[in-house]
């Protein structure tokens, strides 16, 4: 349908070690989202104690590419999603 | 993220990959370059700073009343005149209470009041007539120490993050942070040889030969400007307004020439207090540090300790890998640990990783960025680990690390699968390249090492005006730290199909673009490049159509070809080119001004990898250290200016050489700094450096249409290990501890006999 809202897949999320205490202890996780900005929403409210991460700044990698702003680009089918600290630079 | 952005590998250059003259060449040799300290303006003061004397000490009460009475002192401000208007965000209010202390003071050199005066003498006078009143309380600087369970605790609402249960006491561990996969300790398991070392680095400054300066004025209005030198003048306009409870947009930032960077000023260091002085005193003020401010109240790196074990098959297999990263991030919360620790062992193919990186608070200024943060001393670490290993399993280094070499679709140790890098390339260059090869005499030993950063992209917005005489006026946000407008200029002729002398870059002030990033994580060729290149096709789309216009056809039956437009085909009529030039004449008539823009989140920066080769020469008698030969070999994406590519190489080795064999943050047990100059901190002069050799390997990033990485920082990611690799070789024993100045090289000689 013209106009309609992508359908988000389940996306699976590795998080790195820091992260994992803030959600249930896990590794990875999966949720529903099309771009980014559905993986930080859902993620946030599935997991609250990943929150205060996001909002301070979490960078994504879809399939080896690092973003750190775009939330919204998009995740394709079965990509390879890691969440990874914001990365600083000299 | 446009659409139109994959490289065309085949593509012929006409100016890029030339080596024209940088535009800002002249103006800098001849002293007519404008640097921070050079901004004046009528009625200016200038303003210093009252510094603590102590590492750590309660601010009990600051009088100001002896110092006001002064002759000529138009304004004095302490931490009462910059109210909290971080609204609870603590990156905010780090920044605030780095540039002013609160209720304590949490190292030497740490701001405790300003002055503005008629002249820097009467500020100086005044400065001494403030009196505060300190409670000294204990301190500690180093990064092991801070860690211990009795060391004194300089923040009391820092609880550990990352490990559970979460602590209910205040520590200056800040953060623990873990990556890597698989599964360690099985892994160690299997191997044949292990070797596990520890290892320490002390901390260096970026030591810029430009110190901060900057010349703040606020009206009346509560409009303010400021020129400053910084590698982010947006960042100095948003934070300082934050800070200073001001509306962005009354806040015009200019961004001067700058005489060094490398990652120190992507900070706000002083601008908010030159800023609050001139609001107080409704004058202008200018802030100059001198070099011992520099070196004791601007950010230095982390120092370190680390501890490494690595793994391995009996035919060089390795199979297991780990490393612990202490990093110390100065007396507030950062996040270096997290990068060494991501960086460590980016550079290989490993079944089973973990890095565990530690964050920690320390009594030394706030640790700032420098070139690749936290990469140098995780590589230091790892990659003299790997020599050892290659030498108790009897392999070549070289051939050690090709085998275990990352490569397209191997999982990299921080997590995500690699694209198309580099790493192996560099290998494979370094091994056939004739200084491998090359003899060596008595007390000369030869190292090598790899390196690994990232490079990132970022907020990018850029302008270009198609001048009356089809000249081109190009305006950038970045400020350019290493002949970036001079690849701008050349990324934008060659899409126009002009001349590159035709093309002039401007760094753009912050009222004048969109928001634009820091100049930082080798950003600016790759953003600042795409966005050039992205701005001048929307221009070109723009001169086709006003070439559509005087032709009298549609302009999708126009094409651009080499600086001209010309109809797309025999249906679009037979009309002759015409050129940028003819079309910038008659703009006036044509629709009025013609311009190129493009804003974006530039992502995508393909991450760079390098290798380094270098011989020494170690006189056993006095413990130096002298390079005689060194090789850089790394991959460039698409080198755009291959001699400010290839200057970009060297800067980074020649300073990873003086952090290898001599800069070092030397603290008393006072916790003062006992070395802020340049004579007792030093960094390497000509003398002290050879050729340094460069290889410039082009393999294109997929995401830059031409191909282009950034390549500023990952140049000083393996000299520490390969000179400490060398020098090992040299004298015939592990050197764990950076800088190896001539002291701990013959002490190191002593434990051997």
């Amino acid at each position: 349908m013209i106009g309609a809202k992508p359908q988000g897949e389940r996306v699976r999320v590795t998080l790195w070690g820091s992260l994992r205490s803030a959600a249930e202890g896990r590794d990875t996780v999966e949720v529903e989202a099309a771009t980014i900005r559905e993986l930080f929403s859902r993620l946030g409210k599935s997991y609250p104690g990943l929150k205060p991460f996001i909002d301070r700044g979490i960078a994504v990698s879809i399939n080896g590419q690092i973003f750190r702003d775009s939330w919204s680009q998009s995740i394709p089918k079965g990509a390879e999603v890691y969440l990874l600290p914001r990365i600083a630079g000299g | 993220m446009p659409l139109d952005v994959k490289p065309d590998l085949k593509r012929e250059f006409d100016v890029v990959g030339t080596r024209p003259l940088r535009p800002d060449g002249i103006d800098k040799v001849t002293g007519r370059a404008r640097f921070g300290a050079d901004a004046t303006a009528p009625g200016m003061l200038i303003g210093r700073i009252l510094r603590s004397p102590h590492a750590h000490a309660r601010i009990r009460k600051i009088d100001t009343k002896k110092a006001e009475q002064l002759a000529g002192v138009k304004a004095i401000i302490t931490r009462d005149d910059l109210p909290d208007h971080s609204n609870g965000e603590r990156g905010t209010y780090d920044v605030l209470y780095n540039c002013m202390a609160r209720e304590k003071a949490l190292y030497e050199g740490h701001a405790v009041a300003a002055v503005a005066a008629v002249s820097a003498a009467v500020a100086r006078q005044a400065l001494k007539l403030i009196e505060v009143d300190y409670e000294v309380l204990p301190h500690v600087t180093d990064v092991d120490a801070a860690m211990k369970p009795d060391a004194p605790v300089i923040h009391d609402n820092i609880f550990t993050e990352g490990v559970e249960p979460k602590p209910d006491k205040p520590s200056n561990v800040a953060r623990r942070s873990e990556f890597g996969h698989g599964n360690v300790e099985a892994g160690f398991r299997e191997c044949d040889v292990v070797v596990a070392k520890s290892y320490r680095t002390e901390a260096t400054h970026q030591g810029y030969i430009e110190p901060h300066a900057c010349l703040a004025s606020v009206s009346p209005d509560g409009s303010g400007e400021l020129w400053v030198c910084t590698q982010g003048h947006f960042m100095i306009r948003n934070v300082s307004a934050q800070v200073l409870g001001m509306e962005i947009s009354k806040l015009r930032v200019t961004a001067s020439e700058i005489g060094g960077g490398f990652g120190g000023k992507t900070h706000v260091w002083m601008e908010p207090i030159a800023l609050a002085l001139s609001r107080k005193a409704n004058r202008p003020v200018k802030v100059v540090m001198t070099r011992e401010e520099v070196f004791k109240a601007t950010g230095p790196t982390s120092s370190t300790s680390i501890d490494v074990k690595i793994g391995a098959r009996k035919d060089g297999t390795i199979v297991a890998a780990e490393a612990v990263l202490r990093y110390q991030g100065g007396a507030f919360v950062g996040s270096w640990a997290d990068l060494g620790a991501m960086t460590a062992f980016a550079c290989y193919d490993l079944k089973n990783v973990r890095t565990v990186g530690y964050d920690v608070i320390v009594n030394r200024p706030k640790t700032a960025a420098y070139r690749a943060p936290s990469a140098p001393m995780a590589a230091f670490a790892v990659e003299s680990t790997i020599d050892e290993l290659a030498r108790k399993l009897g392999i070549e280094a070289i051939d050690l690390r090709i085998k275990n070499a990352a490569r397209e679709g191997t999982r990299s140790s921080y997590g995500p699968t690699y694209g198309p890098i580099g790493i192996g390339a560099t290998l494979a260059a370094a091994k056939n390249h004739p200084h491998m090869s090359a003899p060596l005499g008595k007390n000369q030993g030869r190292g090598m090492a790899c390196g690994f950063w990232f490079n990132f992209g970022g907020q990018t917005c850029t302008s270009l005006n198609i001048n009356l005489d089809g000249t081109v006026a190009l305006s950038v946000g970045t400020p350019d730290i290493g002949g970036s407008r001079a690849s701008m200029c050349l990324m934008a002729a060659e899409e126009l199909g002009i001349p590159y002398e035709k093309v002039r870059c401007v760094v753009a002030d912050t009222s004048s673009l969109g928001y634009n990033d820091v100049t930082d994580g080798s950003r600016v060729t790759f953003s600042s490049g795409m966005a050039t290149i992205l701005a001048a096709r929307d221009a070109i789309r723009k001169l086709c159509g006003r070439a559509a216009q005087m032709w009298g056809i549609s302009a999708e039956a126009v094409v651009w070809e080499k600086g001209h437009a010309k109809p797309a085909g025999p249906n679009a009529g037979e009309f002759p080119p015409l050129s940028l030039k003819e079309i910038a004449a008659a703009a006036a008539t044509t629709g009025g001004p013609i311009a190129g823009h493009h804003e974006f989140n530039a992502d995508g920066a393909g991450v760079s990898f390098a290798t380094h080769i270098v011989d020494v020469d170690v006189d056993r008698e006095t413990g130096a250290t002298k390079i005689l030969r060194y090789t850089v070999l790394q991959d460039a994406g698409k080198a755009i200016h291959p001699a400010y590519v290839e200057g970009q190489f060297q800067g980074g080795a020649a300073q990873g050489i003086g952090w290898a064999l001599n800069e070092e943050y030397i603290y008393g047990e006072d916790g003062r700094l006992q070395n802020a100059g340049f004579l007792d901190y030093r960094i390497p002069v000509c003398s002290d450096l050879p050729m340094i050799d460069t290889v410039i390997l082009e393999i294109p990033n997929p995401k830059h249409p031409y191909g282009v990485r950034g390549v500023g920082e990952t140049s000083i990611v393996p000299p520490l290990a390969a000179i400490a690799n060398a020098v090992s070789n040299a004298v015939g024993v592990r050197m764990t501890h950076i800088p190896m100045s001539p002291p701990r090289i013959l002490k190191a000689l002593e434990g051997r006999s």
